[in-house]
């Protein structure tokens, strides 16, 4: 088996995301943690459920990316008609983009700028409000910056720690992006450094996050992905090499 | 009445005023009723509120002046994420906006549609929904764990806009594809319904191509029907068609005064 590229670490941090979670619905936005839901449910995490991207919850993945034709081993229909009453019930972990993230872990997803006049209108809030106080949620950054993890976020779509008090079923689990593994695992939930994937220095996340990060001493790797991994990636999940385009190496 | 409700686009917008408050089902670019988003695009309605998740039909309401203000989780056409004229109203403020989380706005379909001023939800709560539409207010709960939670106010419609694979006259919908989204909680929350369709079956018929379950609009919701072939297009609504990417890419890399004409001219 080749050395895993810079994706293939990523993807793996992101399965990683959903370890324990059990049968709950992971609901991965974009490439990289589509592959990595998938890879969770395939090796250390069976329990987990998954759609097609469309309605389907599938007992058997397919590649990232296949069409509607592709054969599919459907187990459950979940479409957005029934998709609050998931997210509600809280049997779900989502793991999001961001284009802005600070360091209790706010994220906006709305627009840039003045909310009357804004500079950029994005998306919208989408589902990031209700996700947040509802169940857990995790970040996907594919592009770790300044830009993206700032000191405070323009608006609040996704409800970071410092707005959470009292909120019962609150959670942000994971960051993940192209450098590094990030959490809130610290006394007042601000972000930490939680691994730096292989070649990566510490100095290197710090300079790219417009906040100060905790760095705990000896911050460790993050883990390369298995063998078995690397196949199930290569040949099973993303044949393709669709995950490539989403990460720059 | 009638148990006749055959209608026609133009006949659908002849019934709408200005200013009212206008709830369009689909999801993002997948069935919009867009033959009769057409039809309001050639008409003189203006100032209208939108309640919807959001794809070409908020943004070429936009594109058109029509708007005073949206309700809306997201406004996106979905392969292509950000829309266009959507983006553009916002960002030259030219329309009032109340952003919502994607739950909240169907639960507020459903206060309205149970007659009732509110409903409950942790949705919202801390983000910058609250920050952003003063008017939402927060209740604690009466009984003993005394959470608070957001009193999600009822989105009642004036009228609601709805597309369909099958439908009979007497205003019955029927559903083919895999996800009906929350077009029967837009015309369960509003004063009057009208519902497009590919194509108006015999009532004995809808049998014979989906099972009960897919009889998801019940005709006392529904006020008319239009026969409308092809009426989501360029969204999807399978399994009569998928997305027509290429159009849809068109319309989001033309200007309007380029792509508008050319549009009204499809149907």
């Amino acid at each position: 088996m080749s050395k895993p590229t810079l994706a293939e670490i990523c993807v793996v941090a992101c399965a990683e995301a959903w370890r324990g979670d059990g049968e709950i619905v992971a609901s991965p936005i974009g490439t990289v943690p589509t592959v990595g839901a998938r890879l969770a449910a395939l090796t250390f995490e069976p329990g987990l459920l998954y759609t097609d991207g469309d309605a389907m919850v599938l007992a058997e993945p397919i590649p990232v990316g296949a069409g509607p034709d592709h054969p599919r081993v459907v187990e459950g229909w979940l479409p957005f008609g029934h998709m609050f009453d998931v997210v509600w019930s809280g049997k779900r972990h989502v793991m999001m983009g961001a284009t802005q993230i600070d360091r209790f872990g706010n994220q906006n997803i709305s627009c840039i700028g003045d909310w009357a006049k804004p500079k950029a209108m994005l998306l919208g809030h989408r589902g990031s409000p209700g996700n947040t106080v509802n169940h857990p949620t995790s970040y996907w950054v594919p592009n770790h910056s300044p830009r993206v993890f700032v000191e405070k976020v323009d608006h609040v779509s996704g409800v970071g720690y410092d707005r959470a008090e009292g909120l019962p079923f609150h959670e942000i689990r994971r960051v993940v992006s192209n450098k590094a593994v990030l959490d809130f695992e610290t006394p007042d939930h601000s972000m930490r450094v939680r691994s730096v994937h292989p070649g990566v220095g510490v100095d290197e996340v710090v300079a790219g996050t417009g906040f100060p990060l905790a760095v705990p001493d000896g911050v460790p790797e993050t883990r390369l992905p298995t063998d078995e991994e690397l196949q199930l990636i290569r040949e099973v999940l993303d044949p393709k090499g669709l995950r490539d385009a989403e990460v720059k190496e | 009445m009638s148990l006749n409700k055959r209608t026609t686009e133009a006949e659908v917008v002849a019934e709408l005023r200005d200013g009212m408050t206008i709830g369009i089902g689909g999801w993002g670019s997948r069935r919009k009723p867009m033959s009769i988003v057409r039809e309001i695009l050639r008409s003189d309605l203006m100032d209208l509120n939108l309640v919807s998740y959001g794809g070409p039909d908020v943004g070429m309401l936009c594109a058109t002046g029509k708007v005073r203000k949206v309700v809306y989780g997201f406004v996106s056409l979905d392969s292509i994420p950000l829309e266009p004229h959507f983006r553009a109203a916002r960002q030259s403020g030219a329309i009032e906006v109340m952003e919502l989380d994607e739950g909240m706005l169907q639960w507020g379909l459903r206060a309205a549609a149970y007659r009732l001023p509110f409903l409950p939800c942790r949705a919202g709560l801390r983000s910058a929904v609250m920050d952003t539409n003063p008017e939402l207010r927060v209740v604690t709960s009466p009984y003993d764990d005394g959470e608070e939670l957001v009193a999600m106010p009822a989105l009642r419609l004036d009228a609601a806009l709805v597309h369909a694979n099958r439908a009979d006259l007497r205003g019955n919908g029927q559903y083919l594809g895999r996800d009906w989204y929350y077009d029967d909680w837009f015309c369960m929350a509003a004063d009057r319904a009208f519902m497009s369709c590919e194509r108006i079956v015999d009532t004995g018929d809808f049998l014979k191509e989906g099972s009960e379950q897919t009889l998801k609009i019940s005709r006392m919701w529904v006020d008319g029907v239009v026969e409308a072939p092809g009426g989501a297009r360029f969204t999807s609504n399978p399994p009569d068609y998928q997305r027509d990417e290429e159009l849809q890419r068109e319309y989001a890399t033309t200007t309007w005064e380029e792509f508008g004409p050319r549009w009204l001219e499809m149907g």
